[in-house]
């Protein structure tokens, strides 16, 4: 354990992240703000969440199991709703915010896009959410023990450092895609956001095999489950969503800070059209597309 | 402990005075002219100060005797510029207040983190006498108030007491007052933490190297701070001993009378800045009437030079250097008569009719920064720190109140960008961090604890 585990397992977790965050936001201190904002957006309405939550759980009996794991699945479902009701208001607070930058500006263009707002956001969004899951993990990795000394997987930090990873990618595209159909009123797109959320925050019960019962095996209350199919279904649609999110906005997100990356290329974001879409459902990527996490969870299982 | 309490005045002076958050216009636009006297600073108002630069660059006194005729034609256009150049300028402005903020309260945190001594309960102020070790937890909220209220009014006392002082004149106390105070943050709480942080990581330092240590960095930073030095530096000293006022607030007020004093402070802080006989805004007043600066060494200045004319890069690289360090110095200054700050737009406009082709490359940017008082930096810091102690190891909590505090200043400087006018800056923050640590510590840790242990991730 100790500084091995908790660098490895900070740097596959927040990496990437911290890489957009250099090349992409850090420059500009508008795109700062935005960030922060989204990260204390999804705060709140995390803060929202567990209080009803809290308020579910006070009011039921303790000692039945499957209530509580029944009131978990319902918290984490109405967790997912209201981060996307927290997302469509902070789309409404940038939308008003981009008026009245161009309002002050001198040649009626705002300096920063609603497209670049939404990869932000996203970001902003993904960096909490992904924060809040796994910072106690580490500090607890910094410590003495043993993971998986009871049974229990032993890959309980690396899986979730993944599903991290994995977590905030998928943030920041569910923020492009969402502000994105927002702005096109494509209702659908609002829709496969939802459920796409939905449907990742929820794949854990899908898969996990029953929990260890052994008290003496719960450390700090943790019933570590090997994560490793979410994770490969998470990253799955991390990559398909990133083919998508990519494909709409190719143009949009260029800017003289980050022309540098070369990646992203000139091109006016209305020429981006459906027609795209219909050739690719969720297909599967081939070896060397997949995220470089998917790859060696494969291997290592 | 005995030593802390007679030097108690000066120790408290830090976070009697800097608990708003200043702001200016820039003076010499004509359409700001309602806002050119509440830019005039006093401790109570962030600047965005313009900088004088008729006393250091020679070159713009030459300049600004051709262009006078030019200045009136440009002044519409000027009014928009500065207009949006105020707006685009507010985004930066936010993030070099977020940057010194974000610093103070890493290095608190790190030390709660790491450094026990500043969680070890080792008995109270004098200030907060009253003990909550008591059974009850009626007693205990009630020992709370208490203690709350005697602080709250040795704050009031002590910031009437300076106000006096500053009316009539007594100007040499005042100093002499700062300059024990920040003698003591320098010297004494940096020796003791030094020898708490390598107590912890079990350093040995002989005495002779301690002393050579103490003595460099106290002594630098007297002269950074009171005197003149480069910006930077001054910054990173003032970070410095914010944090180490805020890790002594957070070892000595116990855990309830904490919350209480920080709610207490940021309504005290309301109320002292915007009500008309509050004695903060009495001192700002004051200071805009004698067009003087007040107190040194107590504001964080968050100047920023641009220079980026190429046309004269030999001056623009000496006046650049000279106002880095004269930063320190004119940070501080506030002698901004409207007639001085004419000459000085007449002077600073004078590239532009000159050399119309090649516009705004050529408008050389002068000093414009945004000053925050250095007691809001220490109960930001005091309220993280708090969040980081006591939360049950939680670091979801800690944060919270960090994100919190950050908008809390982003909206305040929002406020300051609308109204114009001196503001609090510990209301909202602490309003925001407040709600966001007692709700992430009993609502949504559970929560996420317990989503962790099944490996839910939203």
């Amino acid at each position: 354990m100790t500084l091995a585990v908790f660098f490895g397992c900070t740097f596959i977790a927040f990496g990437p992240a911290f890489g957009l965050f250099v090349f992409t936001i850090a420059r500009d201190p508008l795109r700062i703000i935005i960030l922060i904002a989204g990260a204390f957006f999804w705060l709140v309405s995390l803060l929202l969440s567990s209080l009803i939550w809290f308020i579910a759980v006070k009011a039921s009996d303790p000692r039945d199991e499957p209530l509580q794991k029944g009131l978990l699945i319902f918290g984490v479902m109405f967790s997912v709703l209201l981060q996307e009701a927290f997302r469509f208001l902070y789309y409404k607070l940038l939308r008003k915010a981009i008026e009245g930058l161009v309002a002050l500006s001198e040649d009626g263009c705002s300096p920063i896009s609603i497209q670049q707002m939404a990869y932000v956001a996203g970001v902003g969004f993904g960096l909490m959410s992904g924060a809040f899951s796994m910072i106690n993990l580490l500090a607890d990795a910094l410590g003495p023990g043993t993971v998986g000394i009871y049974g229990d997987s032993q890959l309980y930090f690396l899986t979730s450092a993944f599903m991290t990873m994995v977590l905030i990618f998928l943030h920041t595209f569910w923020g492009i895609l969402f502000f994105h159909g927002c702005e096109h009123r494509r209702w659908w797109e609002i829709t496969a956001v939802v459920v796409m959320h939905l449907a990742v925050s929820g794949s854990v019960y899908v898969v996990e095999p029953a929990p260890s019962q052994d008290p003496e095996a719960l450390r700090d209350a943790r019933v570590p489950t090997t994560l490793a199919l979410p994770s490969i279904l998470a990253a799955r649609v991390a990559v398909t969503f990133s083919a998508i999110s990519f494909l709409l906005h190719w143009g949009t997100l260029a800017s003289p800070s980050t022309a540098h990356t070369g990646v992203w290329l000139w091109q006016p974001a209305d020429k981006c059209d459906w027609g795209w879409l219909a050739l690719m459902p969720l297909w599967e990527p081939p070896e060397n597309g997949l995220v470089l996490g998917d790859s060696a969870l494969l291997a290592s299982l | 402990m005995i030593t802390f309490m007679n030097n108690s005045d000066s120790e408290e002076e830090p976070c009697n005075e800097r608990t708003s958050l200043m702001s200016a216009e820039s003076p010499p636009v004509p359409s700001y002219q309602d806002g050119l006297q509440a830019s005039q600073a006093g401790e109570a108002q962030a600047h965005r100060k313009r900088r004088t630069g008729s006393s250091r660059s020679p070159n713009n006194i030459a300049d600004g005797e051709t262009s006078d005729s030019g200045v009136p034609v440009r002044e519409g256009i000027l009014e928009n510029e500065e207009e949006e150049l105020t707006l685009k300028y507010g985004a930066k402005h936010v993030i070099m207040l977020f940057v010194p903020v974000t610093l103070c309260m890493i290095v608190v945190v790190a030390t709660i983190k790491s450094v026990r001594f500043y969680t070890e309960k080792n008995g109270q102020l004098i200030y907060t006498p009253f003990t909550e070790d008591t059974p009850s937890v009626g007693q205990r909220l009630l020992n709370s108030v208490l203690n709350t209220i005697i602080m709250i009014s040795v704050i009031v006392v002590m910031t009437v007491f300076l106000v006096l002082l500053y009316k009539y004149r007594c100007y040499k106390f005042i100093h002499g007052w700062l300059i024990l105070s920040s003698l003591m943050l320098l010297f004494l709480f940096t020796y003791i933490y030094l020898g708490e942080v390598l107590k912890t990581y079990n350093v040995a330092m002989d005495y002779p190297t301690l002393i050579l240590v103490i003595w460099n960095f106290g002594a630098v930073g007297m002269i950074c701070i009171h005197w003149k030095g480069p910006l930077q530096l001054q910054q990173a000293y003032l970070i410095m001993i914010s944090a180490l006022m805020a890790l002594v607030f957070i070892k000595y007020l116990p855990e309830w009378s904490a919350w209480v004093i920080l709610g207490a402070i940021s309504i005290y802080d309301l109320m002292a800045v915007l009500c008309p006989k509050g004695p903060l805004r009495m001192l700002v007043e004051t200071a805009q009437e004698r067009n003087e600066p007040i107190f040194p060494a107590l504001i964080y200045s968050s100047a920023m030079i641009w220079t980026v004319g190429m046309a004269k890069p030999d001056t623009a690289a000496r006046r650049s250097s000279q106002q880095a360090w004269d930063a320190a110095e004119d940070g501080r200054e506030n002698h901004r008569s409207p007639s001085h700050a004419d000459s000085q737009m007449s002077e600073r406009r004078s590239p532009v009719p000159t050399r119309p082709i090649t516009s705004f490359e050529e408008l050389e940017e002068e000093e414009r920064g945004v000053k925050l008082g250095l007691g809001d930096f220490i109960f930001y810091s005091v309220l993280v720190g708090k969040a980081a102690a006591t939360a049950s190891g939680d670091w979801n909590t800690t944060l919270a109140c960090f994100v919190a505090i950050l908008i809390g200043l982003c909206l305040t400087l929002l406020l300051l960008a609308v109204f114009k006018k001196a503001l609090p800056a510990l209301p909202i923050s602490i309003t925001f961090g407040l709600i966001f640590y007692f709700s992430t510590d009993n609502l949504v840790r559970p929560f996420m604890d317990t989503l962790a242990s099944h490996q839910l991730y939203i």
